[in-house]
C-alpha cells in the first residue's frame, strides 16, 4: 500500500514495522510530528519526557531492559541530551536505540542552525541521514539492526525539508521483534573509571567495523552518469542535485558517519570535477580533503542557511538566475512576520511588562513573539530555561536595584523542561528575582503537546499534575503569586509588588491557549463608531484582529474571538458584541 | 556492489504527461496544510510521484506561509523555485503579490480576495498597497480573483476557504473531479466532509 506520508510519519512507521516498543521525546520543531505519530502505535509506549535528556535516559534504560526503542528531539534537544549520549556510546545497547535529531537550517522555528553531524563524530555514534519519506521509514529499519549488530545507539539526522515533506511510502508489515533476554553485565552498563576504560577500546573498535560496514552497505550507493562531474551528498542536498545536475554520477550518501573511504576514494577517482554537496557546515568535505582528495564543496556554496536548486545551479553552473516576471514595488509590501493569535493570553502579560517598562530575560515557546513590535518587550532569549539564571545572573552583576526592575518569563513546559534548576539557584544563592510562569496549560508553539503541567499524557489519559506552587514553596520560595494576566489591572499591581519584594518571588500567569478546544469565547467584537474616538489604546496590545483602516478603527471579525483584552484599555466603552444590534 | 544507472528514475505511468509545481500562499492559520494534504493525495490517486513540503512551528502563527505541492513522472527537490511554479494559489491578496515572482511563465495565479492586515501595517509602520490584484494581473495573464471567504461564509464554515480554492485549481489540474472527491474523502475529517464536499463543488464551477 502507498502513502502520502510526512518524513516524520514514515520515521514512526519504520520505528512501528521494526517492533519497537518505547518511544520518548521533548517536542521540538521540527521533530514533534515523529512522536505523535507513534503515539497512534497502541502496541508502543510513547511519551513526552520533561527534557531531552530525561527522554534519552528512558529510551537507553528501555534499551538495556531488552526493547527496540527510539527517542527523538531536536537539534538544540540533542545538546540538552549530550550528556547521556556521550556515555551510551560505551555502554552500548541490548534492544536496539535509535536517537533522531532534527536539525533546521535556515532556522525555520530555532534559535542557532547547529549542525548535529558533529554529534555522531565526536560521541563515536554511526549515523544515518535519509533523503526523502520512504528511506525514513527503511533507514529507521535499518538503524535497528545495525544498533544491535554493532552493540551501539544510532543516530538518524533529519533536517527540516525531511521531516516535514511529504512523499510517497510503501508500507511494510510489522516485523515480530521479541524482547531481549535483559542480564546483569555491570562491566557494560557500570561506567565507573575501571569499566569506562575498557568499553572506550570497544568503542574504537567498532567504529573501525562501522567504517567497514559503511563501505559496503546499501545505504550509501553510487549512481553512474556521465563522469565530466561527480557529486557526493545526502539527504535533501541530494535531491537538489537530482534537479540541476541531471546526467551527473552520484555517489548518495546514507550514512554520514562514519564516511565509506574506499568507496569516496574509488568515486573520486573516477570522475573529472568532484563536488560536495550538503547544507551547513563542510562536515563531509572536511573528511574528504583529509583524505588528499581534491574537492569543490563551500568555496563554492554557502555555509548559512538552505541550500536549493537554484543555488546549485548559480553557484556551480554559474547560470543566470531564472528570469521572472519583476514584482512591482517590491520593497513596499510589508513583511508579515508570525504574531501572538487572537486571544492569546501571553498578550496581556507583555503588555504589562511593557508598560512597567522592566527588563525581560526570555525564553523559547510562543511568548518569544513578545520581543517583537508593538509589544516588544523582551530584552534577552538563549535556549531552553536560560530567562531564571539569566535574571539571576543580571542581578549578580548590578546588583538588587536592577532586580526591582528585571523579571524572567518562562512557559510551563519550558518551565518544567529545565527551569526548576535555574529557581533553585535563585534561592540557594540569595538572589532576589522575579520569575513569571507563562502557564497556558499546554505546550503551545510546536502544535499543543501535553507535558507534566497540564495533567494528561501523550494519549490523553489523565495523570498526575505538578503543583507549581507547592514546588516553588518546596524550594524555598516563600512569594508566590498566582493571577490572571486578562485582569490587567491586578496582574499589573502583583508584578509591581513581586518585583519590589526583596526576596525571590514566582507568579504564575494562568490563562489556557486560546487555541485550546476547551477555551470558549462569546465570539467576535466591533467597535461602535459613535463612542470611539480613535484614541488607539486597544492598539497597543498588538492583536491581528484590530485594524486602523487610515480614517478608522475597526475589528476583522473574521479573526477576533472575542476574548476582550482590547476592551479593557478602552476608556470609552466602544467595544460591543458584533451583530448586536442593542448594544 | 550498490551501483545503478541513473536512466531507469521514471517509476510512475503518467499518459497525459501531467506535471505541476504548485505554491500555497498565505496567512499561518487559514488551512494551507490540508489544501496541500487533499493536492497530494488527489495526485496519488492519480498515479504521479509527488511531494510536499509544509512549514510547521513559529512561522505558522498568523505569518506569512508557503506549502509547495509538486507533482510529475518524477520529484526530486520538494520546493518550488523562484519561476518555476504554475500555479500559485493565494489565501490572501497580499500574500499573492509577495510570491508572484515564483510563477513560470504561462502560470496561472488563483487568488482569494480577502485582505488580512500585518502587524507592520497594523502598528501603522508600512501600508497595505491599495492596487494588489491590479499589480498581479498586470505581471501574469492568467490570473483568477474570488471571493472564496465570502462563498464560505454563506456556506456556514468560514474555514472551508481553502476548498473552494482547490475547487477552483481542481478545475483546470488535468486530474479528475471523482478523483478530487475521493481524495477529500481520504484527507477531511468526517464530520465536515459534506460542507468541504459543498466548498469544493463551489470552487469547481466559480
Amino acid at each position: 500500500m502507498k502513502k502520502l506520508m510526512l518524513g516524520n510519519e514514515a520515521i514512526a512507521r519504520g520505528t512501528y514495522e521494526a517492533g519497537a516498543t518505547v518511544a520518548t521525546a521533548y517536542p521540538g520543531t521540527p521533530s514533534t510530528e515523529i512522536t505523535e505519530n507513534l503515539a497512534k502505535y497502541d502496541n508502543i509506549y510513547s511519551e513526552w519526557s520533561p527534557n531531552e535528556k530525561v527522554a534519552l535516559e528512558v529510551a537507553i534504560g528501555a534499551s538495556i531492559a531488552g526493547a527496540r526503542s527510539i527517542c527523538c528531539m531536536k537539534h538544540v534537544g540533542l545538546n540538552v541530551a549530550a550528556d547521556p549520549l556521550f556515555t551510551v556510546s560505551y555502554t552500548g545497547v541490548n534492544g536496539g536505540l535509535v536517537i533522531v535529531v532534527a536539525d533546521d537550517p535556515g532556522m525555520h522555528s530555532s534559535q542557532n542552525e547547529q549542525d548535529s553531524r558533529f554529534y555522531a563524530m565526536a560521541a563515536n555514534i554511526p549515523m544515518l541521514e535519509p533523503a526523502d519519506s520512504m528511506e525514513c521509514k527503511t533507514f529507521v529499519k535499518q538503524a535497528f539492526k545495525i544498533s544491535e549488530e554493532f552493540d551501539c545507539p544510532v543516530l538518524i539526522r533529519l533536517t527540516t525539508r525531511i521531516a516535514h515533506s511529504r512523499s510517497i511510502v510503501e508500507l511494510e508489515e510489522k516485523e515480530e521483534y521479541k524482547l531481549k533476554d535483559y542480564r546483569k553485565d555491570p562491566g557494560k552498563y557500570v561506567m565507573m573509571p575501571a569499566m569506562a576504560r575498557k568499553r572506550r577500546v570497544e568503542v574504537v573498535k567498532r567504529m573501525a567495523q562501522l567504517e567497514t560496514y559503511s563501505n559496503e552497505t546499501e545505504l550509501n550507493r553510487i549512481e553512474w552518469g556521465s563522469r565530466d562531474i561527480g557529486i557526493i551528498t545526502s539527504g535533501i542536498s541530494y535531491q537538489y542535485s537530482k534537479e540541476v545536475f541531471k546526467d551527473a554520477s552520484f555517489l548518495k550518501l546514507g550514512m554520514v558517519y562514519p564516511l565509506p573511504y574506499d568507496l569516496i576514494a574509488r568515486f573520486a577517482g573516477e570522475v573529472k570535477n568532484l563536488y560536495v554537496i550538503e547544507e551547513l557546515e563542510p562536515f563531509l568535505e572536511n573528511q574528504i580533503r583529509k583524505m588528499g582528495i581534491p574537492v569543490t564543496g563551500k568555496a563554492v556554496l554557502p555555509i548559512v542557511g538552505e541550500l536549493s536548486s537554484n543555488i546549485l545551479s548559480e553557484k556551480i553552473l554559474n547560470r543566470e538566475p531564472m528570469n521572472t516576471y519583476p514584482v512591482p514595488d517590491k520593497e513596499q509590501i510589508p513583511a508579515r512576520p508570525p504574531v501572538m493569535c487572537p486571544g492569546c493570553p501571553h498578550r496581556g502579560t507583555f503588555y504589562v511588562l511593557k508598560k512597567l517598562k522592566l527588563t525581560v530575560t526570555g525564553d523559547i515557546g510562543c511568548y518569544t513573539l513578545g520581543a517583537q513590535p508593538p509589544l516588544a518587550s523582551m530584552d534577552t532569549c538563549v535556549c531552553m530555561g536560560a530567562s531564571i539564571g539569566m535574571a539571576h545572573g543580571m542581578e549578580k552583576a548590578r546588583g538588587r536595584e536592577f532586580a526591582r526592575s528585571t523579571v524572567a518569563v518562562i512557559g510551563d513546559s519550558t518551565f518544567v523542561h529545565s527551569g526548576i534548576t535555574g529557581l533553585i539557584d535563585i534561592v540557594y544563592n540569595k538572589g532576589t528575582s522575579t520569575v513569571i510562569v507563562l502557564d497556558n496549560s499546554i505546550t503551545g508553539m510546536t502544535g499543543h503537546q501535553h507535558n507534566p503541567t497540564s495533567g494528561y499524557t501523550i494519549k490523553g489519559e489523565p495523570t498526575k499534575q505538578v503543583d507549581l506552587v507547592k514546588l516553588a514553596h518546596a524550594i524555598g520560595i516563600e512569594r508566590v503569586r498566582v493571577a490572571d494576566p486578562y485582569d490587567i489591572k491586578e496582574f499589573e499591581k502583583i508584578v509591581k509588588e513581586e518585583v519590589a519584594a526583596d526576596e525571590p518571588s514566582l507568579i504564575i500567569a494562568q490563562r489556557p491557549c486560546a487555541l485550546l478546544k476547551n477555551v470558549k469565547f462569546e465570539g467576535p467584537l466591533r467597535i461602535n463608531r459613535e463612542k470611539c474616538r480613535t484614541c488607539k489604546m486597544c492598539m497597543k496590545i498588538g492583536c491581528p484582529a484590530i485594524v486602523d483602516n487610515g480614517s478608522y478603527v475597526e475589528v476583522n471579525e473574521a479573526l477576533c474571538v472575542g476574548c476582550g483584552l482590547c476592551s479593557k484599555l478602552c476608556n470609552f466603552g466602544a467595544f460591543e458584541k458584533a451583530g448586536d444590534a442593542n448594544a | 556492489m550498490h551501483e545503478y544507472s541513473i536512466k531507469n528514475n521514471i517509476i510512475n505511468s503518467n499518459p497525459k504527461g501531467i506535471k505541476a509545481n504548485i505554491m500555497i500562499v498565505g496567512v499561518g492559520g487559514q488551512g494551507s496544510l490540508l489544501a496541500s494534504k487533499v493536492i497530494g493525495t488527489a495526485a496519488i490517486k492519480k498515479g504521479l510521484d509527488v511531494k510536499v513540503s509544509e512549514v510547521h512551528g513559529m512561522s505558522q502563527r498568523g505569518g506569512s506561509v508557503v506549502t509547495y505541492v509538486k507533482m510529475g513522472d518524477r520529484v526530486y527537490s520538494p520546493l518550488v523555485e523562484k519561476g518555476e511554479a504554475d500555479f500559485i494559489i493565494s489565501f490572501e491578496k497580499l500574500e499573492a503579490l509577495r510570491w508572484a515572482e515564483y510563477i513560470a511563465k504561462d502560470g496561472t495565479i488563483i487568488i482569494n480576495d480577502q485582505h488580512i492586515d500585518p502587524m507592520p501595517v497594523i502598528t501603522g509602520e508600512k501600508k497595505y498597497p491599495l492596487d494588489v490584484i491590479e499589480k498581479i494581473s498586470g505581471m501574469c495573464d492568467n490570473t483568477i480573483v474570488i471571493d472564496a471567504f465570502d462563498i464560505a461564509k454563506n456556506l456556514g464554515n468560514i474555514k472551508v476557504v481553502n476548498i473552494v480554492l482547490i475547487g477552483v485549481y481542481a478545475k483546470i489540474s488535468g486530474i479528475e473531479k471523482e478523483i478530487w472527491e475521493e481524495a477529500l474523502r481520504d484527507v477531511v475529517n468526517e464530520k465536515y466532509l459534506a460542507i468541504n464536499l459543498k466548498a469544493f463543488e463551489e470552487g469547481y464551477n466559480y
